[in-house]
């Protein structure tokens, strides 16, 4: 099995400015969340609760990807530029390893999100490793970092994704 | 009882209460459907078993990540305020499998912004073999007036 070999030193530090997520976040998402996780904090259900405690009503903290990734469809001319977590793909694409797993995902949370925010995201390619093999196929282990901002430009979290991505005997 | 919650009762080697959730097809697609993730992998069986050579769907990232929130926020109540999650998955979560959260704090510390912080080991198991083993960093109140969520981007240090 050959593995494509991209310059990997082409790629770390290579950075994407995502801009602006396609969705503002709002409450019937937070409940969608909410329902999802079983999650019956009082925060996110209660106003008086949220008023008292958080100035208003805020989402959960670990929803920040949600407000990263791409709407599946949207209308006007077809467009895929831009995918969830691009570097990634464009990695995968420029690595051909079509299959991918997050082996370790890293969050940090600062300002709280609110209904009504549009979050930006930037990101960045941390580390790539040699080729390695493991019991789902051959590939590689990376790391990209995003760093997610309002419309404020107040920082509402960072995380990191450590992915492995693989291709299988079977992989097209 | 959550609303009496406070940093007072919580020492290294304080144990949350086990939460089990059983995961059905249903946990695995509402949470892909909720972090808005599309990916094959989280709701197609057969692709996921064909193409991905899994042995079924399962939980993606972010629906861990929000049942660890909920795991820790069902303990410390709606004052507690996440700081960090750490998290490593070992092996998928499937349909059929119930989820089991155990936690322990490993060590509580208080910054120098004032912010009280619990940090948590957490262990997520199916037949009590590790599937996600997670680190968490929640600031908790450290008395019935504090609130970790006054904090601003100034003296706000996860």
């Amino acid at each position: 099995m050959t593995i494509a070999d991209a310059d990997v030193k082409d790629w770390v530090g290579k950075t994407l400015d995502a801009g602006p997520g396609d969705v503002v976040v709002e409450q019937g998402l937070i409940q969608h969340w909410c329902e999802a996780t079983e999650n019956g904090n009082p925060l996110f259900w209660d106003d008086e609760v949220a008023e008292d405690l958080t100035g208003g009503p805020i989402a959960p903290p670990t929803m920040l990807s949600v407000w990263m990734r791409p709407l599946m469809w949207k209308p006007g001319p077809d467009d895929d530029s831009i995918r969830p977590l691009e570097l990634h793909f464009q990695l995968k694409d420029a690595f051909d390893l079509p299959e991918g797993v997050v082996a370790n995902n890293e969050l940090e949370f600062h300002a709280p999100v609110r209904p009504g925010d549009l979050i930006s995201t930037k990101q960045s390619v941390r580390e790539i490793s040699e080729v390695k093999e493991t019991r789902l196929g051959t590939g590689r282990f990376w790391t990209i970092d995003v760093t997610y901002t309002n419309q404020r430009g107040e920082t509402v979290g960072v995380e990191s994704y450590a992915m492995f991505s693989y291709r299988r005997e079977n992989s097209p | 009882m959550t609303e009496a919650f406070t940093a007072a009762e919580v020492l290294a080697g304080t144990k949350l209460p086990t939460m089990e959730v059983p995961i059905s097809a249903r946990t695995v697609i509402m949470g892909a459907s909720a972090s808005r993730d599309w990916q094959t992998q989280h709701h197609d069986h057969a692709w996921a078993v064909e193409r991905a050579g899994t042995r079924d769907i399962f939980l993606n990232t972010p629906t861990q990540a929000g049942w660890i929130e909920r795991y820790l926020t069902d303990w410390t109540g709606p004052r507690g305020r996440l700081g960090r999650l750490r998290f490593r998955m070992r092996s998928s979560v499937y349909p059929g499998q119930t989820l089991t959260f155990q936690g322990v704090v490993a060590e509580v510390t208080i910054d120098d912004a004032g912010t009280t912080w619990a940090d948590l080991d957490i262990d997520l198991t199916v037949d009590g073999e590790t599937v996600t083993e997670c680190a968490a960093r929640i600031a908790i109140p450290k008395d019935d007036d504090d609130n970790p969520w006054a904090k601003d981007a100034g003296s706000w240090k996860p």
